[in-house]
């Protein structure tokens, strides 16, 4: 019986699609047998990042209407051993599925894949209830921003209430000079606030938007410093303990000694 | 006698019956069931007393002490006062307003613990110690005072029914906003803050205005309330 784990934020454009994707690879890519689930109704984007929208044939819809069965739905990424897509329906709404039938299919792919990773669509409402209803376990992705610190925190709150327990936190997007100056909220004040643990840090980079337009999952990227944060998101995910990554980038520490060596 | 009755009269008196100038005071004891204070003053009316409690017209004023009634008890202390015809009950009086007195004592105040978090909101009627932060977009809401062990980021408002002596207090003062009875204040352009600062502050009202201090000084404004009188400093 493998866990389900809804990944949510709330507030919308933070990333909890990019990090669906990329999360639900970087698990792939250690060999860990994932099912990723859209439940994003009516605006699904996660077959897009991953590329897999050509090939999608029936979806969350007809699964829960009976039109198919859960294993006819499923795309098989071909790029790993054991990734998979359940994908979500672009023509209805939310209200197309009820809680209690996501419910059911995730229990079906919870025997199959030891890790389902459910997309939630952002809001509180029916989507959201939806997204939570099958899963164990979630994680809150948030932005250095006001607005998406304070969804996150309406999210949370929600997720308690909902018998989800301790979710975990990533935020997303982090531009470590503007920390530096002051100008964005700071990793240790989004923590005091939302008092959960962070499963990880994931610093703004251009690589994951090029990734995500040519349908290529960021992870596979070894060049892309979000590519490692996501994997070390992964590992973290599978019990491993891995320092956080410095948000510095490596560059700037280089220049560092090279300045340090010419003084000296 | 019996011994149910000669339990009563040895323990402490329920039912005091004093002499003042317009009259009779009972004065029923607070701190017991009220079944046992009736009982008590069945006897003394019926029994004991009958004697001293006949005669002409006489005033009687019924003091219960803390002890909230309702309208059923206050009609049977009534009637067996009433009983006599020639005693008047003229009021039946609590010592304070309902809920001030507990207040006061502090007795009723809660505990509770957790985040606040956006979006949420906790009630209390009474006053409200709560362990832990109340984040952006959350709400407490007490109709006394309010205290916060940890961080208040979100709304606080003390004293929801107008009472003006409330505050609100927390170990790290930063809200979006704060109420007191009608009051709404906000800050930072309303207050004095020193936003380095790390002290256990608390707000309250002076003069209709809503004003922040250091909780050293919270002996002086609770003082104040307890006599009545608003809050003075010299």
């Amino acid at each position: 019986m493998g866990e389900a784990i809804v990944i949510t934020s709330g507030k919308g454009g933070v990333g909890k699609t990019t990090t669906s994707a990329n999360v639900g690879t970087a698990l792939a890519l250690q060999g860990k047998k994932v099912c990723m689930v859209d439940t994003d109704i009516g605006l699904r984007n996660l077959d897009v990042i991953m590329g897999l929208e050509n090939r999608i044939i029936f979806d969350l819809v007809d699964v829960a209407e009976g039109r198919c069965r859960v294993a006819q739905a499923l795309i098989k990424d071909k790029r790993f051993d054991e990734l998979y897509l359940l994908p979500a329906a672009q023509t209805k709404d939310k209200d197309a599925v009820s809680p209690e039938r996501v419910k059911e299919i995730i229990l079906e792919l919870k025997n199959d894949f030891e890790f389902v990773i459910i997309d939630c669509p952002a809001g509180i409402e029916q989507g959201f209830k939806n997204a939570v209803a099958g899963a164990d376990k979630a994680i809150v992705v948030t932005t250095p921003e006001n607005a998406a610190v304070r969804d996150a925190d309406r999210i949370i709150g929600l997720l308690e209430n909902s018998n989800i327990r301790s979710p975990k936190l990533i935020i997303n997007r982090i531009r470590p000079h503007m920390i530096k100056n002051g100008e964005m909220l700071d990793v240790e004040e989004i923590c005091s606030v939302l008092a959960i643990d962070l499963l990880g840090l994931v610093p703004d980079d251009e690589h994951v938007i090029k990734a995500a337009n040519s349908g290529e999952p960021t992870v596979m990227n070894p060049n892309s410093r979000a590519a490692i944060a996501y994997r070390n998101i992964a590992r973290r995910m599978l019990g491993d303990t891995v320092p956080l990554m410095p948000l510095e980038e490596k560059r700037s520490f280089m220049k560092n000694i090279r300045k340090l060596f010419r003084i000296g | 006698m019996d011994g149910r009755l000669r339990s009563l009269t040895a323990a402490k008196h329920r039912v005091t019956i004093k002499g003042v100038k317009d009259g009779l005071v009972f004065v029923l004891d607070d701190t017991c069931p009220f079944a046992d204070v009736v009982d008590e003053l069945r006897h003394k009316m019926e029994t004991t007393h009958q004697q001293i409690l006949t005669g002409p017209v006489i005033r009687v004023h019924v003091k219960l002490g803390a002890r909230e009634v309702s309208e059923e008890q206050k009609e049977e202390i009534r009637r067996i006062i009433g009983r006599r015809g020639n005693l008047l009950v003229q009021s039946i009086q609590s010592s304070e307003p309902p809920g001030a007195g507990a207040r006061m004592g502090g007795s009723n105040i809660k505990v509770m613990s957790g985040i606040v978090r956006s979006g949420q909101t906790i009630t209390h009627d009474g006053d409200l110690l709560y362990l832990g932060d109340v984040n952006p977009g959350g709400a407490i809401i007490c109709s006394g005072d309010i205290y916060v062990m940890g961080a208040l980021r979100g709304m606080a408002h003390a004293g929801m029914t107008g009472n003006e002596h409330a505050i609100i207090a927390a170990s790290h003062l930063r809200p979006t906003q704060l109420r007191i009875a009608s009051v709404i204040s906000r800050p930072p352009d309303e207050w004095n803050v020193d936003d380095e600062d790390t002290y256990m502050e608390f707000a309250y009202i002076r003069d209709g205005k809503m004003e922040i201090d250091k909780i050293h000084r919270l002996h002086r404004v609770k003082s104040g309330n307890n006599a009545g009188n608003r809050p003075e400093f010299a």
